[in-house]
């Protein structure tokens, strides 16, 4: 990285973070008791005195990911290989310039939103509270042009690791890498004029709501392209399956699940229904758990040999695929149902119409949470250098320059820098 | 193995939904002309998507079984087509504003709140509902009725647990209902899933939200929007009725109202004994103050104050009156005037000055609240 002592530091103020987040369950009156979203006033006049450890915490994760972000952007302006043009670079780069520059954007809005609560509660000002003045949906305004940009920062990474392993396993390059470049960008430009779909229900005038359920049925077009993209690659390669592979191929399928209860999202009508029921549940955990989640133990699967120079337990491997895969979906599908059949989120306990599917998804989750140690075995061999040794490719299509070097990679990586062709 | 573990899985989830009734599958169709557009919007969007998914997968399953290494294929080297990225950039372009015509045109028909016949006000608080209708002399509140020991397990839970109430809204059938949306405390959101209204409850401000039932019967939904402790118990419970047993009911709710109130006036010159305002007052307390207080009288630390002790329950009467029936700016305290009877409000703040060895003797008759609510 471009600068290794901010890099540190804004990965070592995370643990503080967190530690003065979890302090606050200690306290009197416990946690926050006002859900991720922190809705005002839930979270301003009704809430209890640990928000102010929940406000500061935030602070510190949002520096810290903004000096990750300004690192990635710096770096890769600046230290790219002789004869990387921007058009050479591989997606999984792309991607992650692009995620900078949405986090870049969006991180301070977040810091906005959060000192506006702490004020709110404990200054007597009033941004949110309509006996000063204020709005409480002027909060989740701010809020979702904070969140939605979040969950793309989430997912694109994401695509840009399914697009580095997808060609490595079909011997095939990337098919239509340019679109892929566009796709992206427009994907994160889109991300800024559709932060209210989350808000459909607030009460905004009959205009909003058309602007916003076009805006957002727009992203499905980009999304779109970068899923014909993935299969166009696949055709007519030579498919291998091996464990990176699989779980591509499952995001790919189990995305796009997600983008499709996205686009029902989007019809402002039927969003009244939707809204605040398990289908947004099951909506957003198949974009991001087996989305955002399964791309990141695809990667792991992929890189792992090179990082620790030793091939992993492919035995082990498969199992963690194969139970992650199933308990999932019996952990999220069922959540369409029961969403559709009426049961809101965020309830303790529910009409008994509900109790069957609730059996299955608590069943699937258990097992989701269980096959996790599988992976968590699989990496403690790995950081122990046990197995075969890795080769300097590791995998037969695998292109780029990080397998050129050994096994694994030696403490300088490049002691003259590669030219790129 | 994995396969066999796979096979087993998927056999027993497709048991499971083989069993569930169809109400437990998919949206309802509801019982107005605006929820049954909105489920055939549902259903073409999810016909849609399933065509596209079978497209999509279809062309990626045969990749994986024809296209690969085992079969000895050599790869292709193709890796761009502007004709082909220029069509499946503008077919779902299509697909969307095939979609979008009918969704914009559901979308304003569901917002055109005017020239309604009836107007009910909802207004939210923590954790109930109240009604108000505008041309009537009728409000009231309408709280959970599922018994605390069913929620407990200690007895066998209703057909309609957690979905039922001791008052419902009672709106006429196939008449234009406006609802006004507005919430006392936090944000909270009206949701009857067989109307298709979801509308925020937002306080301070008012939304509007309107439907036309077809056919009488009682329709069960939620409060949809986290409201803090209690949200997954307030339900919301509307009966329609035909137009002539509506009047009939509004007219005699009018009645039990108007009377109910000359009845409280008679009261203040009445005194109740301790034993009736305790036993009262125990009741009122659980159905109203135990769900932040605690039945114990301890309260949650940090969250919600005990009374047991406190200055309050203990000191002061007046200034005790004043906190339930005015309740406390800046807090989840409520206030109780408009939402108890002067009878009630003065057995509950006797029992919680008597309760939990608080034992200060004193009762409080309707006429000291009375005192305290009308500023005299």
């Amino acid at each position: 990285m471009a600068l290794p002592r901010m890099n540190n530091w804004s990965f070592w103020i995370l643990p503080f973070a967190f530690l003065i987040l979890l302090s606050s369950l200690f306290l009197e009156g416990g946690g926050p008791n006002f859900g991720w979203t922190f809705y005002a006033p839930l979270s301003t006049t009704y809430s209890n005195d640990s928000t102010a450890l929940f406000v500061f915490s935030v602070h510190i994760m949002g520096a810290s990911s903004i000096m990750g972000a300004i690192n990635v952007i710096v770096t890769i302006f600046n230290m790219r290989a002789p004869g990387m043009t921007w058009m050479k670079m591989p997606l999984f780069v792309w991607t992650w310039l692009i995620t900078a520059f949405l986090l870049i954007a969006v991180m301070p809005v977040l810091a906005g939103a959060v000192t506006m609560v702490l004020t709110d509660k404990f200054f007597g000002t009033s941004f949110f509270n309509a006996a000063g003045g204020g709005d409480p949906v002027l909060f989740q305004h701010i809020f979702w042009f904070f969140g939605h940009p979040e969950v793309y920062i989430m997912i694109l990474p994401a695509f840009g690791i399914i697009s580095q392993i997808v060609p490595t396993f079909s011997r095939k390059p990337l098919f239509g890498y340019a679109s892929m470049v566009y796709a992206t960008a427009s994907i994160a430009l889109l991300s800024f004029i559709v932060w209210a779909h989350h808000m459909f229900t607030t009460g905004m005038p009959v205009a909003a709501e058309l602007f916003f359920m076009f805006a957002t049925m727009l992203i499905s077009v980009p999304t779109g392209v970068k899923v014909f993209n993935w299969v166009a690659t696949m055709w007519r390669g030579a498919i291998t399956f091996e464990i990176p592979m699989l779980f591509a191929l499952a995001f790919i399928v189990l995305f796009t699940i997600g983008g499709f209860s996205g686009l029902m999202l989007a019809i402002t009508p039927v969003d009244f229904q939707y809204h605040d029921t398990y289908f947004v549940v099951a909506h957003f955990h198949y974009v991001l758990v087996t989305g955002a989640v399964f791309s990141i133990m695809a990667a792991v699967y992929y890189w792992l040999p090179k990082w620790c120079g030793k091939m992993y337990d492919l035995g082990l491997a498969k199992w963690h695929f194969w139970c992650s895969l199933i308990s999932v979906n019996v952990l999220f599908f069922p959540m369409h149902f029961v969403g559709l059949a009426g049961m809101p989120r965020r309830i303790p306990d529910y009409a008994l119409q509900f109790a069957d599917f609730n059996k299955w998804i608590s069943i699937g989750g258990f097992a989701f949470g269980l096959s996790q140690l599988i992976f968590l075995a699989l990496l403690i061999k790995a950081c122990r250098k046990q197995g075969e040794p890795a080769t300097d490719r590791v995998w037969e299509g695998a292109e780029g320059l990080e397998w050129e070097i050994p096994s694994p990679a030696p403490y300088h990586t490049f002691e003259t820098p590669p030219v790129v062709k | 193995m994995a396969r066999g573990l796979l096979t087993a899985m998927l056999a027993t989830l497709l048991s499971a939904g083989a069993m569930a009734q169809p109400s437990q599958l998919n949206l309802r169709k509801g019982v107005t002309d605006i929820s049954s557009q909105v489920y055939d919007l549902h259903m073409t969007i999810f016909y849609i998507c399933v065509v596209i998914g079978i497209v999509v997968f279809g062309a990626m399953f045969i990749a994986l079984v024809f296209h690969r290494k085992s079969r000895g294929v050599k790869p292709a080297n193709f890796h761009e087509s502007v004709k082909v990225e220029v069509a499946w950039t503008v077919a779902p372009f299509l697909i969307l504003i095939a979609i979008a015509v009918p969704a914009a045109n559901t979308l304003i028909a569901m917002e055109d709140t005017s020239k309604a016949d009836v107007t009910v006000l909802v207004t939210g608080s923590q954790w109930k509902w109240h009604y108000k209708y505008m041309e009537n002399d009728v409000e009231y509140y309408s709280v959970l009725a599922t018994q605390p020991e069913q929620i407990r397990n200690k007895f066998n839970k209703g057909e309609n647990y957690l979905l039922e109430v001791d008052k419902p809204l009672v709106i006429p059938t196939d008449k234009k209902v406006r609802f006004l949306v507005t919430s006392d405390d936090v944000i909270h959101s009206w949701w009857v899933p067989d109307f298709a209204v979801k509308k925020d409850a937002n306080p301070g401000f008012i939304n509007e939200a309107w439907t036309r039932v077809n056919q009488p019967g009682i329709y069960r939904g939620q409060c949809a929007e986290l409201c803090g402790k209690d949200h997954g118990f307030m339900p919301v419970v509307v009966v329609a009725k035909a137009p002539a047993e509506y009047d009939a009911w509004i007219a005699e709710q009018e009645a039990i109202q108007r009377k109910a109130k000359e009845e409280e006036q008679k009261l203040l010159a009445m005194n109740m004994d301790m034993t009736e305002l305790m036993d009262l007052g125990g009741k009122v307390y659980q159905s109203s103050c135990a769900a932040c207080h605690m039945p114990n009288g301890e309260g949650l630390p940090g969250v919600f104050p005990g009374l047991k002790g406190s200055p309050i329950a203990t000191g002061d009467v007046a200034k005790h009156i004043d906190v339930v029936v005015h309740g406390v700016s800046g807090t989840a305290m409520q206030s109780f005037g408009k939402q108890l009877s002067l009878k009630e409000l003065a057995a509950v703040i006797t029992f919680e000055r008597n309760a939990w060895g608080n034992n200060t003797g004193e009762t409080v008759q309707a006429k000291d609240v009375n005192a305290v609510l009308t500023g005299k």
